[in-house]
């Protein structure tokens, strides 16, 4: 452009001229030095530019990435929602239940980048702590998940009793979380779990949810007092030698069915959260881009203006 | 124009309604519940952020206990990565408890049974699907809703005779020539499991 306006302007300085490669090494050269007030780097604008056109690529991969493991998970969690259905059929809901032992499960992703979803497990975790708090009880944490942990364990580093990371190394499967399940019930007491997760409701919304399972005597103790469970005594139990043994092996199975359930919402959750923190990173690079393309612009504008007129005054001057 | 103004004003306020009940098909209750004590509880401790849903909000309601014995049983068999049936009309289920075969019919006592590897019958009319049950629960409901909840099953047709004869015998080796306890208990699960796939062939 520069070039264009010096061929308009004429032969009338073709001698005092010097030719266009010396003048655009002579800008790149000081732009690349220590500057004056002269010359205006663009350099340092252009550097940035490749950065953050990088960043909106590897920011964009992120999400078709996370878009086709959301597919393969989605439908295998669609599928295991009627598991937890019959028990909470069975048993109802007791989520104020009042005991002595309280168990929070909470269940978090390994990786970042996903939004709030961790955060939020946390903070209700940490609300139903402080809730089920009081004289003679005691709350504990089972961690599922990196991020939970070290979030949880700057301030509750002596309530967590059982952390367990890289869930999703393997693809998830109910063997392995039954085997999990049979894990944290042996080690652990409890009166009644709380098992803290993002229900996956759409791509956009996760609702984190609480499902409590109780343990056969806190079972038996609300069955004899009413309520909810008031009409278990109406069931006739089949098989087993007592009705304590079907209560637990009942307990330890509804565990291990709503943990499944659980760690594959988050999951599905957790990929949607991806998504969605990936789509708008990308888009917000791209903004950044079309502000950073607009002062590069300007900057090689002002000095090309610049250069141009100095080159004309010198030949005004030599002139005249 | 103020006519026109309502009328969109009425329509506007129509479609607001029908927005909000968008979600997943397998997931909408016709009426969720949720439990007040609950929520009060915890607004009480922590008013700033909101209750966490408990299962009671997404679940699919059931139908009352009626009065009279229903004519058929509906049958919901879960599995933990798909539900073989859901909601299904069935004349009876014969079901592997660990008591022996149970049948259901509709009218059934209230009942919770534990399941042992066995074959599950459902009978409808005229046919009858065997499946091939690991363990599991069934809850028989006063309403003759049947929930049968099995961690594995394949129908029976699928099972391959010749690697069943191989596992038994692979299993009985392994019961004789057990040492601890635990591969004594492993060995006889192995052992029970097969000569129940062997009998549910057969039978």
């Amino acid at each position: 452009m520069a070039m264009a306006a010096l061929r308009r302007e004429g032969r009338r300085f073709a001698a005092p001229l010097i030719s266009p490669q010396p003048i655009r090494s002579s800008l790149i050269a000081e732009e690349q030095a220590p500057l004056g007030v002269r010359s205006i780097s663009t350099q340092v604008v252009r550097n940035r530019m490749k950065s953050v056109k990088n960043i909106q690529k590897i920011t964009k991969a992120m999400k078709m990435v996370a878009a086709s493991k959301l597919r393969a998970i989605q439908t295998r969690a669609e599928n295991s929602r009627g598991l937890w259905q019959p028990f909470t059929a069975l048993l109802g809901d007791a989520p104020s239940v009042d005991v002595k032992k309280n168990v929070i499960v909470t269940i978090s992703s390994d990786k970042g980048l996903c939004g709030g979803i961790n955060s939020t497990s946390v903070k209700i975790s940490k609300a139903m702590h402080k809730l089920t708090a009081g004289p003679e009880k005691e709350t504990k944490y089972v961690i599922l998940g990196e991020k939970a942990k070290a979030q949880l364990i700057r301030d509750s580093k002596k309530d967590i009793e059982l952390s367990i990371t890289e869930l999703q190394k393997n693809p998830l499967n109910y063997t392995q979380v039954s085997v999990l399940a049979d894990d944290i019930l042996k080690n652990v007491e409890y009166d009644a779990l709380r098992i803290i997760f993002n229900k996956f409701h759409s791509v956009v919304s996760f609702l984190p949810t609480m499902s409590t399972v109780l343990s056969p005597e806190v079972v038996e103790r609300e069955a004899e007092s009413g309520g909810k469970l008031g009409d278990l005594d109406s069931y006739e139990i089949e098989g087993g030698e007592t009705k304590g043994e079907i209560l637990q092996n009942l307990a330890e199975f509804q565990f291990s069915c709503v943990l499944f359930n659980a760690v594959l919402e988050n999951a599905c959750s957790e990929q949607g959260a991806r998504m969605s923190a990936m789509d708008s990173s990308s888009r917000n690079a791209g903004e950044m881009l079309d502000r950073l393309t607009l002062t590069y612009n300007r900057t090689r504008q002002a000095s090309i203006t610049t250069e141009l007129i100095e080159i004309i005054s010198g030949a005004s001057a030599l002139e005249g | 124009m103020f006519r026109q103004a309502s009328r969109i004003f009425a329509r506007s306020i129509n479609q607001q309604p029908k927005m909000m009940g968008r979600a997943f098909s397998t997931d909408v209750p016709a009426t969720p519940t949720v439990d007040s004590t609950f929520v009060e509880s915890w607004k009480k401790v922590i008013p700033n952020m909101e209750p966490p849903k408990t299962p009671s909000a997404f679940m699919n309601p059931r139908p009352p206990t009626p009065s009279t014995i229903p004519s058929k049983l509906t049958v919901n068999f879960v599995l933990p990565y798909a539900s073989e049936l859901s909601t299904k009309e069935v004349d009876m289920v014969i079901v592997p408890a660990t008591t022996g075969q149970m049948g259901v019919l509709p009218g059934h006592v209230p009942t919770i049974a534990e399941l042992k590897p066995g074959v599950l019958s459902v009978h409808e009319g005229n046919n009858v699907t065997k499946y091939f049950v690991s363990s599991g629960f069934t809850f028989i409901h006063a309403n003759s809703v049947a929930d049968i909840i099995a961690i594995e099953a394949v129908p029976v047709d699928q099972i391959d005779p010749s690697l069943v004869q191989k596992g038994l015998a692979e299993f009985t080796q392994k019961l004789s020539s057990a040492a601890t306890d635990l591969e004594k208990a492993e060995a006889q699960i192995g052992v029970d499991v097969h000569s129940a796939l062997n009998s549910a062939l057969t039978g």
